[in-house]
């Protein structure tokens, strides 16, 4: 579609020589004509256009109001609490801010030990140049499995201690951002690989296989999440013998792998779906082995098929990790809801919400401009 | 509700796993009988269940430490078995995986506002050592109109959420009262509470510590005042696993260590010289200066001395936690006091 209105639009050669170098009308070209065909083409166009104009303008006035002018950055901090009269005497025409000011280190490292928050701060840093080094397609060989595994292992160092003169800080104190990150790039990290499995599965011709692929992702697809999560913080202990708790985060990083695993799958399977026979034949008919064939031909055509559903399913589990808060973990936005529960911040919820949808956006919106350059790069063979 | 659920979890855990794996579900039930307090003191620290986030009770501050009523507890049993309130595993519940985490043994105690019930004490294997704070459900009103007693509160409209006990209490104290009243029924919270504000009703009637909350949360608190009257039990303590009462004994006797600290005027701040120079002999054996009680329990005798300085007695921690919120003693005053707080001996 994109290609043939790009087509049709685009200017031909041939006439523009004919008309020369004389200037066309102001009106009939440039930003007032685009105007004027779009925003004022009929009385009713205009009505429209100048009744959104206003609303636009007040509620942006509005919210710069709200935001910037009336609001309060930071209030007094005293032994016996936070002085909120400030932001209360606002009466909500201002952002109480002073909010974020003082409980920012909580929302971003949760109950940490507030002495050793540098550690979770360093902890997001590897995972935002994790993510950068990765997006970078001069990294993508071999070594960058390495790259991987060395800096989890350093996160994993710094986040427990107990080593290297780092005090150890047991996992139900780690909280905020950093759990986010965790459970989201172990989530995915994981779960694509296992993802990719399932879907040849389900397409394989052995039926034991088959079936234990189709039923995996049935049954995990037909609960939702949130039972998931359930099942594995409240059932699953229940079986284990007295004594033995395996750590609530890990239950809830696997139900979340399991759970993204099963969609991922379906997503790759549209991809190997859409491939056309010829490829398989071919593949064949050049003698590959099943893996050769799966490795070198199918996958990499199957998967650059697939990548806005799969960053689509991407982001959405990057936000699905917050239902853990549901088996008391504290993650980004747990964290927030936390943070106003002290009776003095009681009731600035708007502005806790704010920030975290912005550092949410943030990551989302990363992956998403992404994802359409990598679909443009990878793709480019397909625009003609 | 909840007891009922979580039963039939296990029923079905132990089933599902019985039928999978032929083993017998005997070995799957959560009978712990083992020494919680050996497990914990050769573990070094306590496994302490708190809730995610309730005002005043357990609640993470701004540096991420857990503060409030309950965690107090925690801390309270750290020092009794440690001497040192910082050994303490602060584990976050919520109300769905409270007991479980409690069953499984990923926590040792669960002081989380937790009312104790009948169900919860035989079906879901649990016990209430000791209640440390009575709730129930009670008035809050304007300041301005004046009423110091629900007594005062005939013909007056009064918002309450539907379809739960709530409502029924309130229907039930105004009959038994004698008195009439219009109910404005809302279903979601924050709109009961704008409708309260707002002024669509005289009262706003749900737990007492909820009501604290909501009037804390106000602008200005001041102009909400809680009436003393409560219509309902709602006793909130500790619970341990069913069966090891050694452990249970030590919770219960450390929720009497402060309660009896209070009733002999013994806080954090005097009980150097209490130990110095109190000779009644209650406080003597109470302080662990004779009588050996410490022992007995398991702990050293100077637990409760300990226990007193690192946290304060009851009296302390009610109005370090609970008094700002504008939660006032009622039920939870000494039995001195006419209140229902009542230590048993030390002897």
């Amino acid at each position: 579609m994109a290609e043939i209105t790009a087509e049709a639009t685009a200017p031909r050669p041939a006439q523009d020589a004919e008309l020369g170098h004389r200037r066309p009308p102001l009106l009939a070209v440039g930003p007032l004509a685009w105007a004027k065909a779009n925003l004022f083409s009929s009385w009713i166009s205009t009505a429209v256009t100048l009744a959104l104009g206003y609303l636009l303008v007040r509620w942006t006035m509005g919210f710069i109001d709200w935001a910037f002018i009336n609001a309060i950055w930071s209030v007094p901090v005293t032994p016996q609490g936070a002085q909120t009269q400030a932001c209360r005497a606002l009466g909500g025409t201002g952002a109480c801010w002073a909010v974020v000011t003082e409980k920012h280190r909580f929302i971003l490292f949760g109950t940490y030990p507030y002495e050793e928050h540098w550690r979770p701060a360093i902890c997001v840093l590897l995972f935002i140049g994790l993510y950068i080094v990765s997006a970078m397609r001069r990294f993508w060989r071999p070594a960058l499995a390495l790259i991987w595994l060395a800096t989890l292992a350093v996160i994993g160092v710094l986040m427990w201690g107990g080593m290297l003169g780092l005090s150890y800080v047991p996992q139900e104190r780690w909280g905020g951002l950093v759990i986010t990150l965790i459970l989201a790039t172990f989530g995915i990290a994981l779960a694509f690989p296992l993802s990719i499995l399932v879907a040849l599965g389900r397409r394989s011709s052995m039926p034991a296989i088959k079936t234990l692929c189709v039923l995996y992702v049935e049954l995990i697809r037909g609960v939702p999440l949130i039972s998931l999560l359930f099942m594995a913080s409240v059932m699953f202990p229940l079986f284990l013998p007295e004594g033995m708790n395996i750590d609530k985060l890990l239950r809830a990083q696997i139900a979340i792998i399991l759970f993204a695993a099963a969609y991922l799958a379906e997503v790759v399977r549209a991809g190997l779906q859409a491939l056309p026979r010829g490829q398989y034949e071919a593949a064949d008919a050049l003698g590959l082995t099943y893996w050769q064939k799966t490795g070198f031909i199918i996958l990499p055509q199957a998967l650059r098929l697939v990548i806005p559903p799969l960053v689509n399913t991407f982001i959405g589990f990057f936000k699905d990790t917050s239902l853990v808060l549901i088996i008391g973990i504290f993650d980004l936005l747990t964290a927030g809801k936390t943070a106003i529960v002290e009776p003095a911040w009681q009731g600035f919820g708007i502005e806790i919400y704010v920030t975290v949808g912005l550092i949410y956006f943030v990551f989302c919106f990363a992956m998403s401009r992404y994802s359409q350059g990598l679909e443009a790069e990878l793709n480019r063979h397909r625009v003609r | 509700m909840k007891p009922m659920r979580l039963s039939t979890f296990r029923a079905l855990g132990a089933a599902a796993l019985a039928t999978a794996l032929a083993a017998p579900a005997m070995a799957q039930q959560p009978a712990q009988n083992a020494a919680t307090m050996d497990a914990v003191k050769s573990r070094g620290t306590l496994s302490c269940g708190v809730n995610t986030g309730l005002a005043g009770f357990a609640q993470p501050d701004s540096q991420g430490r857990w503060q409030g009523f309950d965690v107090e507890y925690c801390r309270a049993l750290a020092v009794a078995l440690f001497n040192d309130a910082s050994k303490v595993r602060y584990v976050p519940t919520t109300a769905q995986n409270r007991f479980t985490a409690l069953q499984s043994g990923e926590i040792d105690v669960l002081p989380r506002n937790t009312t104790a019930t009948l169900s919860r004490d035989t079906s879901l294997g649990l016990d209430f050592p000791a209640i440390n704070f009575y709730d129930g459900q009670g008035f809050m009103v304007k300041a301005s109109l004046g009423v110091k007693s629900a007594k005062e509160l005939d013909g007056a409209t009064v918002c309450v959420q539907p379809g739960t006990t709530t409502e029924q209490n309130l229907t039930d104290w105004f009959r038994a009262s004698n008195l009439k009243f219009t109910p404005v029924i809302i279903e979601r919270l924050e709109e009961l509470v704008s409708a309260y504000v707002a002024g669509r009703c005289d009262a706003y009637t749900t737990d007492v510590s909820g009501l604290a909350a909501t009037r804390s949360a106000q602008p200005n608190p001041g102009e909400h005042v809680i009436l003393p009257e409560v219509i309902s039990k709602e006793p909130l303590g500790p619970s341990v696993r069913h069966g090891d009462q050694r452990w249970a004994d030590l919770v219960r006797w450390t929720h009497n260590v402060l309660v009896a600290a209070e009733e002999l005027g013994i806080s954090s701040k005097n009980v150097d010289q209490a130990v110095a120079n109190d000779q009644r002999p209650e406080a003597q054996r109470l302080l662990g200066k004779t009588g050996g009680l410490g022992q007995m329990l398991g702990v050293s005798d100077a637990w409760a001395v300990n226990v007193i300085k690192a946290v304060g007695n009851y009296g302390e921690i009610f109005e370090k936690h609970l008094t700002p919120l504008g939660i006032q003693r009622g039920p939870n005053a000494q039995w001195t006091q006419g209140g229902l707080q009542y230590s048993p001996p030390f002897r």
